[in-house]
């Protein structure tokens, strides 16, 4: 299955019967050649390989928690090192975690492959905002050794600035210098889509990931600047005592959320649009089909972006905005299902009466539109003023968030990383193995938050290490689901480690997929492709499986 | 930043094509790189005018909840060294549109001889800004422990010097930047660097310096001028 012959070999690709040919990974050896590369490919790697350590260290802080709230005393932890696990674990997963996710690592090595580029615009740049990155996470990790922070992911004022003790400053500037990363990878790529692309690639000949990874260019570009100035108050007023947050100085405490939802909002499309395009790749692939209203998911994205900037206040509904703000907060929030049910009504339409079949990255997909459903439909509900000051600040909102980013955004992520492995690495991961811990991940990562939701709602606050002995059942099954959900994740980060040396050997096109990374060798040559490829059709031409893709390499 | 911007033009890593020297490898033309080039630094303007607009933003809010505190806090600035000042920055933006063009021409000495007329006058609004800022202190109208304003709203007259020294600060340093961006490309157009198919990073240099004066446009009416029409 994993094996399918490529529909239509790369046209000029040597095969290895004269020795091994030269790809990416074999042209250079060394540390050097890794630390020093501006190859998008390779520097796609090095992401992957330190947004996973993040992951592992968020989802350790998770463990934790769940460790904690199996029992309804604080028995584990006192309640000072809980606020610290929590916010490190939000600070980890989302600015070190999610928002580089699929940009950094699938964004950055399929962007050229899939426009027909030899790299990113700016391959100095790219690699620039990697090693930005890194140092942002080691400050985090400085701080993370010397107590953490224990604010909230948020660092709502005056509690950032005149109360706490913790390392405010230096995970400030961890977050500070890695949105820089984050602009320049969006920055990157819009110049990259708008000026590198192949002859015949128009723009709506793109691919849906390109399209995804645009609208979510816009936002980096647009929103973590101001973030980046909020941040950057926040630490003159703790450090230099020059305020304009502190009401003692004249201030609004209410100025900073406004400033840091204006981009934390976005953020969150920062982390789900990438993983829409991805999803969109999937469910055309392997339903057979091309993907149904293309213009509409592809301008779907755009909408998401543009929306997201105009619903910040509605994480704000009860912090004393004014009644007449919060409805137009409220309703505003609620357009944003508009583009978000548009592409889970296309990607359904695109699965009606396709050629489905059930690889592994297919599964993913499935679970994406299932979870993001779900998280996607309690979100109107949270838009709604009066459901909101309900269950604010609790379990509710807890599931809701977690079904979009990790039922989302994560779902997506591996998704993806399962079905570009083969290009990535050249080599094919176990079938059987694959499919087990997509089964595993769906299950408990449904055992794990659903009951949060019934928690929620029931009025079961977040943040606190303790809770009233009647909510126990529903913490310990998540508990355990919990203990599921980092076993579904442990089982792919074995077999992708194993198949990398002990992995079949993939085939330029394992998938039969349209799309012009799959018309390069597997894994590619450094410079991509070894001849312009020209682009003369459409995206997903799957109408006839026998017909070959009908994009032209070689003219 | 502006330097990577444009690094891929810089041409060490392209030098080696020989025939199409300053071109970098995953380029097909010149005038796709100096389109990306271009873009690029525009781009980065963009997330420039975002970094600004937040304290743009609490700028806006709170004259708008204390006019009163803000305008007589406005006077006590010397308006006298801010026209100087935005006299001095917009004759700079002169200069380093003509060094621009000296670098579209080919006349690499004429280039950088324009630049290193932008680099003194973007020093003397340096200087001048330091004088301007030692007043602050000698009046004791930096916020702080030593804050003292005489008027009927002290705390809402800190927040203006706040927002000043901020802002003022900010765009200080942008200036800083600038400067060493200046003085690096004109050493380099003085070597001949940069040809009329290649001068992405003088001419990015040059959109990065006329941000920074525009940035300063804005400031000294919000700041210096209010209530003085």
């Amino acid at each position: 299955m994993t094996a399918t012959p490529s529909a239509a070999p790369a046209a000029g690709e040597t095969t290895s019967e004269g020795g091994p040919r030269t790809h990416y990974l074999n042209a250079a050896y060394g540390l050097k050649s890794w630390l020093l590369t501006r190859d998008h490919k390779r520097i796609a790697l090095l992401y992957l390989v330190s947004i996973s350590v993040f992951f592992a260290l968020g989802g350790l802080m998770a463990v934790l928690i769940r460790m904690e709230l199996a029992t309804p005393e604080g028995d584990l932890f006192q309640p000072d090192i809980y606020n610290r696990l929590f916010t490190m674990h939000g600070v980890l997963m989302i600015f070190f975690f999610l928002i580089p996710g699929i940009p950094a690592v699938l964004g950055n090595f399929l962007i050229p492959l899939m426009i027909g580029a030899r790299d990113l615009a700016f391959p100095r740049i790219n690699l620039l905002s990697w090693y930005l990155y890194s140092i942002g996470g080691l400050f985090t990790l400085w701080a993370l050794l010397h107590g953490g922070v224990d604010t909230g992911w948020t660092f709502y004022t005056p509690l950032s600035t005149n109360y706490v003790t913790t390392s405010v400053l230096t995970v400030g500037v961890g977050i500070f210098i890695a949105g820089f990363s984050s602009i320049l990878t969006g920055l990157n790529f819009v110049v990259t889509i708008h000026r590198m692309r192949a002859p015949g690639l128009t723009w709506f000949r793109l691919p849906l990931f390109v399209w995804g990874h645009y609208a979510t260019s816009i936002i980096q570009i647009l929103g973590t600047p101001v973030v980046a100035i909020a941040i950057l108050l926040i630490a003159a007023e703790r450090a230099l005592h020059i305020g304009v947050f502190d009401p003692k100085l004249g201030g609004d405490p209410v100025l900073f959320q406004h400033l840091f939802w204006f981009y934390s909002h976005p953020a969150v499309y920062i982390m789900i649009l990438p993983s829409m395009g991805v999803i969109s790749e999937l469910v055309a692939t392997f339903s057979r089909k091309p993907i149904f209203g293309y213009r509409f998911v592809a301008f779907a994205s755009i909408g998401i972006a543009v929306l997201g900037f105009l619903v910040w206040g509605h994480h704000m509904f009860v912090a004393g905005q004014s009644i007449y703000a919060g409805v137009i907060f409220s309703v505003l929030s609620m357009l944003v299902a508009v583009p978000s049910a548009i592409k889970v009504f296309n990607w359904t339409a695109t699965l009606y009466k396709g050629s489905i079949s059930w690889d592994t990255p297919m599964l993913y997909a499935l679970g994406f539109i299932g979870l993001f459903t779900i998280g996607g439909l309690t979100g109107v509900m949270l838009a709604t003023l009066g459901i909101d000051a309900h269950v604010h600040d609790t379990y509710f909102i807890i599931a809701h968030f977690h079904y979009i980013m990790v039922g989302g955004a994560i779902m997506g992520y591996l998704g993806g990383l399962h079905f570009w492995w083969p290009k990535i690495t050249g080599r094919m991961y176990p079938v059987f193995w694959s499919k087990l811990s997509a089964l595993v991940v769906f299950i408990g990562f449904n055992v794990t938050f659903f009951p949060q939701f019934i928690l929620g709602y029931l009025g079961m606050p977040r943040r606190y290490h303790s809770y009233p002995p009647e909510f126990q059942v529903l913490n310990v099954m998540s508990s355990a689901g919990a203990t599921v959900l980092g076993l579904g994740y442990l089982i792919p980060l074995v077999y992708f480690i194993w198949s990398m040396r002990y992995g079949p050997k993939a085939p330029a096109n394992p998938w039969g997929a349209t799309g012009l990374e799959w018309q390069t060798t597997s894994p590619p040559p450094v410079e991509n492709f070894l001849t312009q490829p020209v682009v003369t059709a459409p995206p997903y031409t799957y109408a006839s499986p026998k017909r070959g893709p009908e994009v032209t390499v070689g003219v | 930043m502006a330097s990577d911007a444009h690094g891929a033009s810089l041409g060490s890593d392209a030098a080696a094509h020989g025939a199409a020297a300053g071109l970098a490898h995953h380029f097909d033309s010149y005038e796709q790189q100096r389109d990306s080039a271009a873009l690029g630094m525009w781009t980065f303007l963009v997330t420039e005018i975002l970094f600004f607009g937040g304290l743009f933003a609490a700028y806006g809010l709170y004259r708008s909840l204390y006019p009163e505190v803000f305008r007589a806090s406005s006077h006590t600035l010397s308006i006298q060294l801010g026209t100087f000042n935005t006299v001095v920055l917009i004759a700079s933006s002169l200069t380093m549109a003509l060094a621009v063009r000296g670098g579209q021409t080919g006349r690499g000495k004429l280039a950088a001889v324009f630049l290193a007329l932008t680099l003194v006058l973007g020093s003397t609004f340096l200087v001048v800004k330091g004088f301007e800022y030692h007043e602050k202190f000698v009046e004791h109208h930096v916020p702080g422990a030593s804050f003292h304003f005489e008027g009927p709203d002290a705390t809402h007259a800190q927040l203006f010097f706040s927002l000043y020294f901020l802002m003022t600060g900010l765009h200080a340093l942008h200036m800083v930047i600038g400067i060493v961006l200046v003085g690096y490309v004109a050493k380099r157009a003085w070597g001949g660097a940069y040809t009329p198919e290649n001068h992405n990073f003088l001419e990015g240099t040059g959109l990065y310096w006329h941000f920074v004066d525009l940035v300063w446009i804005f400031l000294f009416p919000l700041l210096y001028l209010i209530g003085r029409h």
